[in-house]
């Protein structure tokens, strides 16, 4: 873009001598539970840096703080706007997404930064572990609308402006995972959906077509794993990076649960 | 088919048809595709919920007037067709327009939950290069809202069991079977050169396998990471499209790249603040005086140069943004106006773009998701302070070339096999990865709606190559898969074994570091002939080294280095086909801007056509200006003459309020 090679949105950011230092839980595999440790590298400091930009780093340089040459660290990314949750990892002890982790404000006086991959989840590989359970409760608690087909029919239902503003926020679950792993309740020997999934049951209850399949969605948490098995620790609600309501939508389902259990007979 | 069953194969598999990526164009795709009883095999490289459509931000466009403009399909082709100055196939833009109102309304239906008016209806707002609130929004995550929605319909299929001709269920199979962090690596061809299926990586446990389809789709998105770093998704690196152009797929109108005005610069990422942010009245200036030190709340009205609307008083900060992207460029960098930096005593690249002035309420309600961005990644708070923008790579006009089939009056023939079709009989592309529907540049809140109208058509095309099909992929021998697999095994097999034992081996995300910068340097806002021709030079060098690469990493669970290696040199051939395509393009035309032709300007005459690039062998790229391909067993002849039968060509100029459209321009009078 530029006309000189000074520019300094085009070259990469320069540095200025100041590093950050990263200790890394790794393992190869999950089934190599030897490979379990822990490393340290040491990084550029860059300006306005996240921790993305520190594990892009490592890729440019895989050496360890000791100087052992070793792989680049796996971690899943995306969109790194935190608007697709891929980059979920335990920062510090704290689940987050990595992207939106800047070093000035994890790190202020340089101190070491800690990464870990999620452990409500299967490990894959260092920081990155397989959710696909939330996909399946996606499947579980069926959240969808009921269209019935892609031809034109017209426009949707009305709307007030303040359903909007109320559905909205609960349309921006990610399926991070942040709320699963911060929950007491969820966990590869717990049959519990968690407080995603429930949302997705409170936002297409509440949605005018969505609702005539309320007592359906309802259904699929009224057993095993279902809204019961909240603890009430409000984990959930403390983590989610996109600040969803999510103690309010457990609460929400569990009150149409209830219902349901006592009257369902009379409604059919 | 002459076959027994459509749906079940001889030895009891399913019929699938694959569709490669998962975002907007894609799931539509699928969607069609499941309500036409086609099942799908859906690959992608990222569970698809995670797919680069989530970026998408301020909209997506729909003439549905509901704020009594008078805006109609009609002036929607316009101003598309004028905004991408007039290389876009003017009756798939009519298509587009006029089915978008229909799409806006399904997406509606589907549950997105888009801004309402008072009495309840969709909300819309203004876009660039346009005079009329066409874009209906969900906040400012309309891309991620649209996505949901779509990945929710498909989820459904997911749980819909597959039957075959006789209405019998077909055990244990659904009607969408997914196969996500898988990596796209080509396409099997038969005997006669048609795609029957794919090979792919499964990159958790890095095992290729070939898939057979009746046919397949590539829905694999745009091209930004060639560019280093850009306002994509890092798995936007063109990889699918770039493999399947090594393959024999024409490429097309490679070299119309688009740079977004306002994006936030980053050491990982360029992200983008949405052209909403102007939509919804935001400005854009420097200080009058270059060297002000003021903070720029103290810096009154006055003297500030809102430099957009003084260059183009008719559409002021929503010009189109090809010339936003110019003007920023200009100001900023040509006439070093950006904002003074009083620590170094410099002026930086970036330029303010305010919202201050705008009501808090108001902003929170339809801005909230880019200003939680700016908020996050910058912490300055933009309700308050005026935020430091400048251009950054956004979306890759050119694609694969794909045809479209219309009648006389340039009606899109929907279910034609033609639509989205790609020269290789049995391949169809759509989305960000094909090139036809946005010119020499794009419109804002055109491309959700490209994808889904694309996605809406191909559906359909697909089914119907299928029913044409005279022999299945499931019936063909095995061996034509294994044969597909074992090559793509040992090329894989070939990257985590070589140079191992080299001294002076090349890192290879330090390569893509430096072809981003060559590529950001001289190939994006400005090109220059000689800097071209040293871009070239540098591909090749960077083809030279990439050779003597090597990876650090040699574990067969999940390698994403040796992933990276593969995509590098994917990217490298597509750099080539951007830059070599830029050099050969000798005028101005939208985003593509030669500041030695800046007199001539477009030249029609010679330039008024496609791109069409064929790859020969590595750092070789042919173009051509027609060929013969063949679809659903009928030969077609295509050139590389643009359908400009709709909307006469003529010079754009945005200086004027209403010159995108006739009818605009009445508007602009009362």
């Amino acid at each position: 873009m530029a006309e000189d090679d000074k520019s300094t949105e085009t070259s990469a950011p320069a540095a200025s001598g100041r590093k950050v230092r990263l200790e890394i839980r790794r393992q190869d595999a999950p089934d190599k539970p030897r490979t379990r440790r822990w490393e340290e590298f040491e990084v550029d400091y860059l300006p306005r840096m996240n921790v993305i930009s520190a594990l892009m780093q490592i890729q440019k340089n895989p050496v360890t703080v000791d100087g052992k040459e070793v792989a680049p660290v796996a971690w899943e990314s995306s969109c790194l706007e935190e608007v697709c949750g891929a980059c979920t990892m335990v920062i510090n002890g704290r689940v987050r997404q990595s992207c939106s982790a800047l070093v000035d404000v994890i790190a202020p006086k340089g101190q070491t930064i800690v990464l870990e991959p999620m452990r409500k989840f299967p490990l894959v590989r260092d920081l990155v572990v397989d959710r696909s359970r939330m996909f399946e409760s996606l499947k579980r608690v069926k959240a969808w609308v009921e269209i019935d087909g892609t031809h034109a029919l017209g426009a949707g239902p009305r709307q007030s402006q303040e359903d909007q503003e109320a559905l909205y926020p609960l349309s921006r679950c990610m399926t991070c995972g942040c709320c699963l792993e911060a929950c007491p309740q969820y966990g590869e020997q717990s049959e519990f959906v968690g407080a995603a999934a429930l949302n997705q049951v409170r936002l297409f209850n509440s949605h005018p077509t969505g609702k005539l399949q309320k007592s359906q969605r309802l259904e699929t948490v009224m057993g095993p794993g279902g809204v019961a098995d909240c603890g009430k620790a409000q984990n959930c609600v403390e983590v989610c990076p996109v600040k969803i309501p999510l103690v309010d939508s457990i609460q929400h389902v569990a009150r149409d649960t209830s219902k349901r259990l006592l009257f369902g007979w009379l409604l059919g | 088919m002459a076959r027994t069953d459509a749906v079940r194969s001889e030895r009891g598999r399913v019929r699938r048809v694959i569709v490669v990526g998962g975002g907007l164009a894609g799931l539509m795709t699928v969607i069609k595709l499941c309500e036409a009883n086609v099942p799908v095999l859906l690959v992608s490289l990222v569970p698809v919920k995670r797919s680069n459509s989530v970026c998408a931000q301020g909209g997506i466009n729909a003439s549905v007037n509901t704020k009594g403009e008078g805006d109609s399909p009609r002036i929607h082709l316009e101003e598309t067709v004028y905004g991408g100055d007039f290389l876009a196939n003017q009756p798939l833009v009519k298509g587009m327009a006029e089915a978008a109102p229909g799409i806006v309304e399904l997406c509606d239906r589907m549950g997105v939950a888009f801004n309402r008016t008072p009495e309840g209806l969709l909300d819309f707002r203004r876009f660039g290069g346009s005079l009329f609130h066409r874009t209906a929004f969900a906040g400012a995550t309309t891309g991620q809202q649209l996505l949901y929605a779509l990945d929710e319909q498909v989820r459904r299929f997911e749980t819909a069991d597959v039957v075959d001709d006789k209405g019998v269920g077909v055990p244990g199979e659904k009607m969408v079977h997914k196969l996500e962090l898988w990596d796209f690596l080509g396409v099997v061809r038969d005997d006669n050169g048609v795609a029957v299926g794919i090979v792919a990586q499964d990159l958790r446990t890095m095992r290729i396998k070939a898939y057979a389809g009746d046919a397949v789709c590539l829905a694999t998105g745009g091209s930004g990471l060639v560019f280093g770093r850009s306002t994509n998704s890092v798995i936007c690196t063109g990889t699918a499209a770039s493999a399947v152009y090594q393959q024999g797929a024409i490429y097309a109108n490679g070299e119309f790249v688009q740079v977004h005005p306002t994006a936030i610069p980053g050491a990982d990422k360029l992200r983008l603040i949405s052209e909403s942010a102007r939509g919804e009245g935001g400005r854009v200036w420097v200080p009058k005086d270059a060297k002000d030190k003021r903070l720029p709340t103290s810096i009154p009205e006055k003297e500030r140069d809102y430099f957009l609307e003084r260059m183009y008083p008719g559409y002021g900060n929503l010009v189109s943004r090809d010339i936003a992207s110019r003007a920023l460029f200009q100001v900023a960098f040509h006439e070093g106006r950006g904002i003074f930096n009083a620590e170094t005593g410099e002026n930086e690249r970036e330029v303010y773009l305010d919202l201050t002035h705008l009501d808090r309420g108001t902003l929170a309600k339809k801005l909230s998701g880019i200003l939680e961005i700016y908020e996050k990644f910058v912490g300055e708070d933009p309700y308050t302070q005026p935020m430091r923008v400048f251009p950054a790579v956004h979306y890759s006009m050119g694609g694969l070339w794909v045809d479209y089939e219309a009648d006389s009056a340039g009606n899109i023939v929907v279910g034609s096999p033609r639509n989205q079709a790609t020269n290789i009989p049995g391949l169809y592309a759509v989305g960000e990865v094909d090139y036809q529907y946005h010119g020499a540049n794009r419109l804002g809140a055109n491309s959700l709606l490209s994808c889904l109208y694309g996605g809406s058509i191909t559906g359909p095309a697909v089914a119907s190559y299928r029913e044409a099909l005279a022999r299945s992929a499931f019936d063909l021998p095995g061996s034509v898969f294994e044969k597909a697999e074992a090559a793509e095994q040992e090329k894989f097999d070939g990257l985590l074994s070589q140079n191992q034992d080299a001294k002076d081996a090349e890192n290879p995300f330090l390569l893509h570091q430096e072809l981003g910068e060559t590529l950001l340097r001289d190939c994006t806002i400005e090109r220059h002939n000689d800097r071209l021709v040293e871009v070239l030079g540098k591909l090749d060098q960077l083809d030279e080294r990439l050779g003597r690469s090597k990876l650090s990493d040699q574990s067969l669970r999940m390698n994403q280095s040796a992933q990276f290696l593969r995509h590098l040199g994917n990217m490298l051939v597509l750099a080539r086909v951007i830059a070599q395509g830029a050099l050969n393009r000798d005028e101005c035309r939208g985003a593509h801007f030669k500041p030695e032709l800046e007199e001539q300007g477009r030249d029609d005459e010679n330039w008024l056509r496609t791109t069409l690039a064929v790859h020969e062998e590595r750092g070789e790229v042919k173009y051509i200006r027609e060929f013969d391909y063949e679809c659903a067993g009928k030969p077609v002849h295509v050139t590389d003459a643009v359908d400009t039968s709709l909307v006469k060509p003529r010079p754009r100029r945005y200086e004027q309020a209403g010159a995108a459209s006739a009818e605009a321009a009445k508007k602009a009078e009362s």
